[in-house]
């Protein structure tokens, strides 16, 4: 997904982590990983560490880290956008109009990260960025812990425990959609985008899937 | 043995009624170490109630409460997942510092996002799901 961009800036001191939030494991992301043909990392991220350390809702989000390992922008959408929920479910197609935009927005994206790699544009000054950081409540604290046995529960024959425990971590970080769709692929894979993704996302209302980041 | 599942790791100890272990497993299990002050990692001691000590024992599940961190049981309670503070969470991130953390390749070679220190980074999450 960021090979272009990374052959492009790589010279300028810049590198990509892609992290694979992926509690099934490595072998289950291997297809997509080699089928990118990446040379920057590629990991797999089983426990979701990252997602506990950085607060992270949703995939794609991406960090911004600076030469001294400052947090130079918070997690954001990583140029996605909620046209997908335009989208004709019967021809899986979206308009072409919607299909522009969506390039447009993602090429957007794309224009910032270089402008900050060759200039330094787009980093947020501490104040901004703080603000920007979405704070970790003991609500949250708690559905990763009952999300991590969860996912144990599961890998050791205990589904019907481990997926109580995973519920109850969605009930408790609704804002989740990580927690949320693992759970959902750990039941079946392709359930994470199935009819009871889609009522859930319609359920949204006004709010955002994909929050625009604030370029 | 009692599964113990930390943010960073599992660990297999001796516990009994809940995650009562040796102070040497607690260590192990927590990165904590009991000392006269109580459980004390770096320059931190958290002091444990009366409550929490026994003879060579040290009630984890208290002190973990203690820390602010939750502390979630299997209905056999064979497995326990100890969770990050909130606070601690926030606190790393408000500092700004990009936690750092080490993950495997597809070869299973560990990566640290510290070993990048001097490059621009940009750290992106995807999914299959």
């Amino acid at each position: 997904m960021w090979q272009q961009l990374y052959a492009e800036l790589k010279d300028n001191n810049f590198m990509v982590i892609a992290v694979a939030e992926e509690s099934r494991g490595a072998e289950h992301a291997r297809q997509w990983i080699e089928a990118a043909k990446s040379d920057y990392w590629q990991l797999i991220d089983a426990e979701h560490r990252l997602e506990d350390l950085y607060n992270l809702v949703n995939v794609p989000q991406a960090i911004w880290i600076d030469e001294q390992g400052r947090i130079a922008r918070p997690p954001e959408n990583a140029g996605s956008t909620d046209h997908f929920r335009r989208m004709d479910l019967k021809t899986r197609t979206m308009s072409p109009e919607d299909q522009a935009a969506r390039l447009a927005a993602r090429e957007a994206y794309l224009q910032a990260v270089r402008d900050w790699v060759r200039t330094g544009k787009h980093a947020l000054p501490a104040d901004a960025a703080r603000v920007n950081l979405p704070k970790v409540t003991p609500d949250i604290a708690e559905a990763r812990a009952r999300f991590r046995l969860g996912v144990w529960l599961r890998a050791h024959d205990r589904a019907a425990e481990g997926d109580r425990q995973m519920a109850e971590a969605s009930k408790l970080h609704p804002d989740s959609w990580s927690l949320w769709r693992q759970a959902a692929d750990l039941d079946q894979v392709g359930k994470a985008s199935g009819p009871e993704f889609w009522a859930r996302v319609q359920a949204l209302g006004d709010k955002a899937y994909y929050p625009p980041p604030k370029l | 043995m009692t599964k113990v599942l930390t943010p960073t790791a599992e660990h297999d100890v001796a516990a009994r009624d809940g995650l009562w272990m040796s102070p040497k497993d607690a260590e192990t299990a927590t990165g904590w170490t009991l000392k006269p002050e109580g459980m004390c990692r770096a320059d931190a001691c958290v002091p444990l109630p009366a409550s929490a000590l026994k003879p060579n024992e040290v009630d984890v599940a208290a002190f973990w409460t203690k820390l602010g961190g939750p502390v979630i049981a299997s209905d056999q309670k064979d497995v326990w997942a100890l969770g990050a503070p909130a606070d601690e969470r926030n606190a790393a991130l408000d500092g700004l510092e990009a936690p750092d953390f080490t993950l495997p390749d597809l070869d299973g070679k560990p990566r640290s996002l510290s070993q990048l220190r001097g490059k621009k980074v940009f750290l992106a999450t995807w999914a299959s799901w």
